[in-house]
């Protein structure tokens, strides 16, 4: 039963991926990037992959969607030209599409636990995470721990493209006040959507802290975390304007949190250091070890939770504010 | 059975070549970053179908006596992926908007005009 889902779901999914790219209309092809998102996000939890899907959801379905959305209202709504060369494209296309079709034929059946993939070196992680962190989430204990230096680039390269959206558009015409009558009221006077963010906000809020503080023991962390806060303050600039949104979490504070999260993150990595271990070696943060990875885990996942907050709030600012 | 197996690469297969058309044969620059997160979702699905197991479930202790898991690590690079995904297509939003204001355009064949003038 859950196979035929499944299939059914990826056949949504190509259709919906044909129809993003046929249709001229961005603002159309924005939209179902969305469904495809959300697709996608079903697929992964299906696939048994829940913090994936817990990502997926928040990231594709939501921010991506809205940064686009911002990138739209900047630029133009349509595409005003056919594409070049179609028919040679289209021939390169297929024939790697079944090069690629013909490579999967070598490839181990689905869900085969015998595959090389599964038996390398994924048992070791499964069997020694109880003994060395003991937290259930077995994806947050190699996110943090096991794999820490990984996450620690990848903290970084957030953080770099926030500063580079930063640097892109935040100067230029952006600065300045804006004349009055150009603000962004947002949905301030229409009611039902006011209303109903009112209600929703606290509660988006309450769930990314909840997805952030308990990635250990299920699926979440500080990347669903951080997209989720994001969304909730999002939501909050889209229904109160801009102003209102930048007056609750300034521009200055927006920074420091991009700042203060990969700070935090190393900042743990040289505790370490200076207590005798390696460098992202918590277990010397606490007399235990077993107590000191989940302390470690719990401080970098909330610097992987600031910083992605603040660089997806700052580049939502950064489009909102430019002026058209 | 068998070939239902292979469906879910197939559509890895097929959905990676949709992306890749947009990026090469469509001019406006905004609908070449859709078509790369299209490319970059498909390979997304590669990575969590290979982790994928038999009769399991997500790799999360929860005490209910489960014993076979889905593999953890391949979860845990398409989790970090997707939001770098992000934040790099947000930084490709942007110099697409400073192309728009210095060039008037998003297209690529009127930009390049623009340029060889």
């Amino acid at each position: 039963m859950i196979v035929i889902f499944g299939i059914f779901l990826l056949t949504l999914l190509v259709i919906t991926a044909i129809a993003i790219v046929r249709t001229e209309n961005l603002f159309v092809a924005v939209m179902l990037m969305g469904i495809a998102s959300l697709l996608l996000a079903a697929n992964f939890f299906l696939l048994d992959a829940a913090d994936v899907a817990l990502t997926e959801a928040a990231v594709g379905a939501g921010i991506s969607t809205v940064l686009f959305l911002g990138a739209l209202a900047l630029t133009s709504e349509s595409e005003r030209s056919k594409p070049t060369n179609r028919l040679l494209s289209f021939t390169v296309v297929a024939a790697a599409a079944l090069v690629l079709i013909y490579a999967t034929f070598d490839k181990p059946r689905f869900g085969d636990p015998e595959a090389p993939v599964q038996t390398h070196v994924a048992p070791w992680y499964l069997e020694k995470t109880p003994e060395y962190i003991d937290i259930p989430n077995v994806v947050t204990a190699v996110l943090g721990s096991f794999r820490g230096y990984d996450t620690l680039g990848e903290v970084f390269v957030v953080f770099t493209a926030g500063i580079g959206v930063l640097f892109l558009l935040g100067g230029g015409k952006a600065s300045g006040v804006l004349p009055e009558e150009k603000v962004n009221e947002g949905l301030r006077h229409h009611l039902i959507p006011r209303v109903v963010g009112r209600v929703l906000i606290p509660f988006i809020l309450l769930f990314g802290l909840y997805v952030q503080f308990h990635g250990e023991y299920g699926p979440g962390g500080g990347f669903q975390a951080g997209a989720i806060i994001a969304a909730a303050v999002i939501l909050f600039a889209l229904l109160e304007g801009e102003k209102r949104a930048l007056s609750v979490l300034p521009e200055r504070v927006l920074l420091g949190l991009i700042a203060c999260g990969p700070l935090l993150y190393g900042a743990v990595g040289v505790a370490g250091i200076l207590l005798g271990g390696n460098f992202l070696d918590y277990s010397v943060l606490s007399s235990d070890p077993v107590k000191g990875q989940q302390l470690g885990i719990l401080i970098i996942e909330a610097g992987v939770g600031i910083t992605v907050t603040g660089v997806l709030l700052g580049i939502f600012h950064a489009f909102a504010a430019r002026e058209r | 059975m068998e070939l239902l197996g292979l469906y879910h690469y197939w559509v890895f297969a097929i959905l990676l070549m949709i992306g890749f058309y947009a990026v090469i044969a469509k001019r406006n620059l905004v609908k070449k970053l859709i078509g790369l997160s299209l490319f970059q979702a498909a390979v997304f699905l590669l990575y969590i179908t290979m982790g994928k197991v038999d009769g399991g479930t997500a790799p999360i202790f929860a005490g209910d006596g489960a014993t076979v898991f889905s593999n953890p690590l391949p979860q845990v690079l398409i989790l970090t992926a997707i939001v770098v995904g992000i934040s790099t297509t947000a930084l490709g939003l942007g110099i697409v908007v400073r192309v728009k204001e210095e060039y008037g355009s998003i297209e690529e064949h009127e930009i390049q005009e623009i340029d060889e003038r």
